[in-house]
């Protein structure tokens, strides 16, 4: 017989006012674990998916837009940039590491990103089998998404426009696997990786093709081709680009017409390799993009002079910026933006912008959770309260029996932290189980990614707390336990 | 060398204010004997047996329980000596609602500090008829098995001195001859010391000694 076993059997004295005790605090302590795990994961996603860039240089508009879009792939985004004037700034002596990502297709929700793989190295991200693409339409995907569409190297899928599966399908020109990336824990793994060439190719096929929620913003030189212009196609087959110029209406007639002259023509699709490894081969943020040496071997300086033209006209969604040296914080931002043409924005400051817009929430439901503990500490104060004077002539009994003052203290105390310490348990399970739940369902429709088998130092510091509020609650019954005078009470209980 | 008493009360007074509740010049009870102290309602009997266990301290005078002075003891102290040394037996018997008739017997004598006993408890349920009774709680018994639990939890321990306060007064002549037979019994086969403090006059000749309390003050 313990004192740990008294308390709790006279917990089951009052089995309706003791659950509903454990109740109250398991809700308080649920809700404050709740928003502390998800803002604590939600700011280490935001700092580690952008750790290692400095800066986006996007087209103007929203920086929280520009930096969502292309630093967490969670937002359209604002628009295209001329690649040329991204290039010009990736040039600057203060730029140590420069990357352009081409956005505007996804598959199964997932995005695909035409980039270098210098984008995977930002993460660390090595590859868990296969290699990286050696040319268009070839592409690494990441652990995520081969988690949930069962993509292995080898295997072909095709990319719609957007992020819906609604967008139009590009069938026709469907990707090929060639590597699938270990798991990083960043926005990397949710994400499918192919060389800028890829997006430029794919949508120079269907330059017709509606914009899809504004995703559309790889648009190659050929898009933005003027009725007058003389085509320009990367294989020197000005004929292909016609028959990609397609209408809506008549879709699937043309992707059939594309996948047979590509499957027919051998010839072209290994020029076209050797063409594309050239452009994969370019340093990072100083791609290219030209089609020069495809139309070189071609002979065909007419089209060599087209290339030129499309490579100015040519335009990515945005650039990732890594500096020189922690100095280039102080100028380079503010020399882009003076510029005008561009837009620069730092993912570190949007980060503290959007948490310190999402603190405000975060705030509210703090303090709506603490009223909970709040409230839960009170009716176990209560509860306790009332018990006492109902058993005070147990107490007194207890003492005859032998028992000191402050074993009757630290035995309503025990009754108090054991009530909390079960509403605690069962609150930071239930907590921890729903963001579990809510993770597995952001995960599966906003690319966001939450767990709950995770212990972090901020619910240390909460339980700690709780037990301290708990034993407060708990104190002022216990010290009338102390206090009892059991002459009296036993006097009065004759 | 030990006293041969189990109570020796000198010059004993206790009031509030100026007015006395118990004023005793002297008491002594011998080991092994008992002692019914009678006396009507309110001539402060109860108070008398709170000061001999240790509950209240006398405003004057001495009690030596056991041969031990308990004006010397801390209440700490008082909490151990009355929780190994002595056994209570109240009239509403105050067995812990919460825990079954074992647990109430066995926290008696985790209180007193003493061992875990298991042969002395089956002793004494058997010889109080309640081994039936172990997994019960307290209310699911009558008014006769809660007393002999609360006698069993007054006696587990192997106190020297029993004191138990109106054990008879609620009870019909045959229960109330029953109650006060079976405490004097048990406590003699402890080898304890009974003290009874009542009203109930049918105590009176049944115990070794008697001291009369008199009239109300």
């Amino acid at each position: 017989m313990t004192w740990l076993r008294l308390s709790l059997a006279n917990l089951t004295l009052s089995p309706v006012t003791s659950a509903v005790n454990v109740i109250l605090m398991a809700l308080g302590t649920a809700s404050i674990v709740l928003v502390l795990l998800a803002a604590t994961q939600l700011s280490e996603t935001l700092t580690r998916d952008a750790r290692g860039i400095d800066l986006v240089l996007g087209a103007q508009g929203s920086p929280v837009q520009l930096v969502l879009s292309s630093v967490y792939h969670a937002d359209i985004p604002p628009g295209n940039i001329p690649l040329a004037e991204a290039e010009r700034w990736a040039e600057d002596a203060r730029v140590r590491v420069a990357i352009p990502l081409s956005l505007g297709d996804s598959f199964f929700g997932f995005r695909i990103v035409g980039t270098t793989p210098s984008y995977a190295e930002i993460y660390a991200a090595e590859l868990s089998e296969g290699t990286f693409w050696q040319q268009p339409m070839q592409a690494v995907i990441g652990s995520a998404v081969a988690t949930t569409t069962n993509l292995r190297s080898g295997a072909q899928f095709a990319g719609v426009h957007g992020l819906g599966d609604s967008g139009h399908s590009h069938e026709a020109t469907p990707y090929t696997v060639t590597g699938v990336l270990q798991p990083t824990g960043t926005v990397l793994d949710r994400l499918i990786l192919t060389s800028l060439d890829s997006v430029w190719d794919l949508h120079s096929h269907d330059d017709q093709t509606p914009r899809d929620e504004g995703l559309r913003s790889a648009v190659s030189a050929e898009a933005e081709r003027e009725p007058g212009d003389a085509p320009t196609d990367q294989r020197g087959d000005n004929t292909q680009d016609h028959e990609h110029d397609h209408d809506h209406a008549d879709d699937q007639d043309h992707s059939y017409d594309h996948a047979h002259e590509h499957s027919d023509d051998g010839a072209n699709d290994d020029h076209d390799h050797e063409h594309h490894q050239g452009d994969d081969d370019a340093a990072p943020g100083h791609h290219n993009g030209d089609g020069n040496k495809d139309d070189q071997e071609q002979g065909d300086e007419h089209a060599h002079d087209h290339a030129d033209h499309d490579h100015a006209k040519r335009e990515i969604t945005a650039m990732l910026i890594r500096y020189q040296s922690p100095l280039a914080a102080m100028t380079l931002p503010r020399d882009v933006n003076a510029d005008g043409t561009l837009q620069a924005a730092a993912p570190a400051m949007e980060i503290s912008r959007i948490l310190r817009l999402v603190g405000v929430g975060v705030d509210g439901l703090r303090a709506f959770s603490a009223i909970l503990i709040l409230t839960a500490a009170l009716s176990v104060f209560a509860a306790l309260y009332s018990s006492l004077r109902a058993r005070r002539s147990d107490l007194a009994m207890l003492r005859c029996l032998g028992a000191t003052r402050w074993e009757l203290l630290i035995c309503l105390l025990l009754e108090g932290l054991l009530l909390s310490a079960m509403g605690i348990a069962l609150g930071f399970a239930v907590g921890h189980g729903a963001i579990e739940m809510l993770g597995n369902w952001l995960e599966a429709t906003r690319g966001v990614s939450l767990t709950g088998w995770t212990w972090i130092a901020a619910e240390t510091y909460l339980l700690f707390g709780l037990l301290c509020v708990s034993i407060i609650a708990a104190a002022i019954p216990a010290y009338q336990a102390y206090r009892t005078d059991v002459a009296r009470t036993l006097a009065e209980d004759r | 060398m030990s006293s041969p008493f189990a109570l020796d009360i000198e010059k004993l007074r206790f009031g509030y204010g100026r007015q006395d509740i118990v004023n005793l010049s002297k008491l002594q009870l011998q080991r092994d004997r008992s002692l019914a102290v009678i006396g009507p309602s309110g001539c402060g009997k109860t108070t008398f047996l709170h000061l001999l266990a240790g509950l209240i301290r006398p405003t004057a005078g001495t009690v030596k329980v056991l041969d031990q002075d308990l004006s010397a003891l801390s209440d700490g102290q008082l909490d151990r000596f009355r929780g190994q040394r002595i056994g209570l037996v109240f009239q509403r018997f105050h067995l812990l609602p919460a825990l079954t008739v074992m647990e109430n017997v066995l926290l008696a004598q985790r209180l007193a500090r003493v061992t875990k006993d298991s042969a002395r408890i089956d002793m004494l349920f058997e010889r109080l008829g309640i081994t039936e009774l172990a997994r019960h709680k307290p209310y699911m018994l009558s008014q006769g098995q809660a007393q002999r639990v609360a006698i069993a939890r007054a006696l587990v321990h192997g106190p020297e001195l029993v004191m138990a306060d109106e054990p008879t007064s609620a009870l019909d002549d045959r229960r109330a001859t029953q109650a006060l037979d079976l405490l004097h019994d048990s406590a003699k086969a402890i080898g304890a010391s009974l003290l009874v403090v009542t009203h109930d006059q049918r105590v009176r000749g049944r115990l070794d000694q008697e001291f009369d309390m008199g009239t109300p003050q």
